[in-house]
């Protein structure tokens, strides 16, 4: 626990090109970056997951016709890739001050062969696991933004796991509001 | 904060305050380091264009605002203003609204220019974060009390998080910026200490 790292950049509003601002909103742009190579299939993937995440929270009607963009680099992965860049976004959209209706934070459980559920799981788990499932999770009540599932599981076994994750996004908004705290009390 | 339905949403991280006086005020300070135009701010801009009458100035925020050539102390149809492109403008924001591109004046609603216009040469122009102007646009700032009390220097703040000084040589306009960039990290004390041993020296 604790080897994966995300660095996440935020720039916005600033001006967006004719092709590509919205009237009404702002437009949301997700660049993740590996640690090794070019971006492939999988980081467009998960960028457009990530992006639809953060549209939902970004009250983007208050600056129509900008365009806000953030980029991810993987400093280093060690399992749990995805809800890691989730957790940065997140950090990244609140310490720049954007409007925001709701706070989120990703959670990965790896559901194994036995029918255990393990949260945060490291690359080995993750290979070894029969499914694995992401979630979003928005502070307000709990709510899932976003879910993500590699492999097969039952539906009871997919309930399980957004309960446990749920449980685990506690900490995680916790985790935020120290954050916070310490910056704000210098 | 802003209303949604019957109740209030946070949509900023920060620290709450109230103000007690009149129907009280609750507002959440947040620290930022992005501009977002507001009406009636007074901002540093640099012209960037001239495109006819109108000169389109950077001022930091998404779009880049307007300052019409008539906009100016004593300016006429037969007596333009002497703006070329990289001047430095001081105004405030007349529109600024979020579906709109913002403009700016450099007279205020009496036809004064009231310090406003075009800054003159020399001098250094440095960002910093909306927090730190805050602190130092609050009535009674001590970091400009004791910075005067070092050397007499001239200083123009822009709510954008743009400041401008000039002091008499390169070498104290460089000091001064470095003491005013530090002074958003450093403590009361801390900056004592550095001001004393600057004064010393």
């Amino acid at each position: 626990p604790g080897d994966t790292s995300v660095l996440a950049g935020l720039y916005g509003p600033a001006e967006a090109k004719v092709s590509k601002e919205l009237p009404d909103r702002a437009a949301l742009e997700v660049l993740l970056r590996p640690k090794v190579g070019l971006p492939g299939v999988l980081e467009r993937s998960r960028e457009q997951l990530l992006r639809q995440t953060c549209e939902a929270v970004v009250l983007g009607v208050l600056h129509p016709r900008t365009a806000i963009s953030l980029v991810l680099q993987v400093l280093s992965d060690a399992g749990s890739l995805l809800s890691c860049c989730l957790n940065a976004a997140c950090m990244a959209l609140l310490d720049a001050g954007l409007p925001l209706s709701a706070l989120f934070c990703g959670v990965t459980c790896a559901l194994q062969p036995d029918g255990t559920i393990l949260l945060d799981p490291t690359a080995r788990q993750e290979q070894e696991a029969r499914a694995i499932l992401t979630f979003a999770i928005a502070s307000s009540e709990r709510k899932v933004l976003m879910a993500t599932t590699k492999g097969s599981c039952s539906v009871e076994e997919m309930q399980q796991c957004l309960a446990a994750a749920q449980r685990a996004a506690t900490t995680i908004f916790q985790f935020y509001r120290d954050s916070v705290r310490r910056r704000y009390s210098k | 904060l802003r209303r949604s339905g019957a109740g209030l949403l946070v949509t900023t991280c920060g620290l709450l305050r109230h103000r007690p006086g009149g129907g009280g005020a609750y507002w959440v300070d947040s620290q930022q380091k992005r501009y977002v135009p507001v009406k009636g701010d007074h901002v540093i801009g640099i012209v960037t264009a001239k495109a006819g009458d109108v000169f389109r100035l950077d001022v930091g925020g998404s779009e880049p605002a307007s300052l019409s050539y008539l906009a100016f102390e004593g300016a006429t149809k037969r007596n333009r203003p002497n703006v070329q492109v990289g001047d430095l403008v001081y105004g405030q924001f007349v529109v600024a609204n979020k579906d709109m591109e913002p403009e700016m004046v450099c007279i205020d609603s009496s036809g004064k220019s009231s310090g406003m216009g075009i800054i003159g040469q020399d001098g250094f122009l440095f960002k910093v974060s909306l927090g730190l102007i805050r602190k130092l646009l609050a009535p009674k700032c001590e970091i400009i009390q004791e910075l005067s009390q070092l050397y007499p220097f001239e200083l123009v703040i822009g709510m954008n998080g743009r400041i401008w000084v000039k002091a008499k040589t390169v070498q104290q306009t460089l000091i001064i910026v470095n003491i005013l960039e530090a002074c958003e990290y450093m403590t009361a004390e801390q900056r004592k200490q550095a001001l004393a041993k600057l004064s010393g020296n």
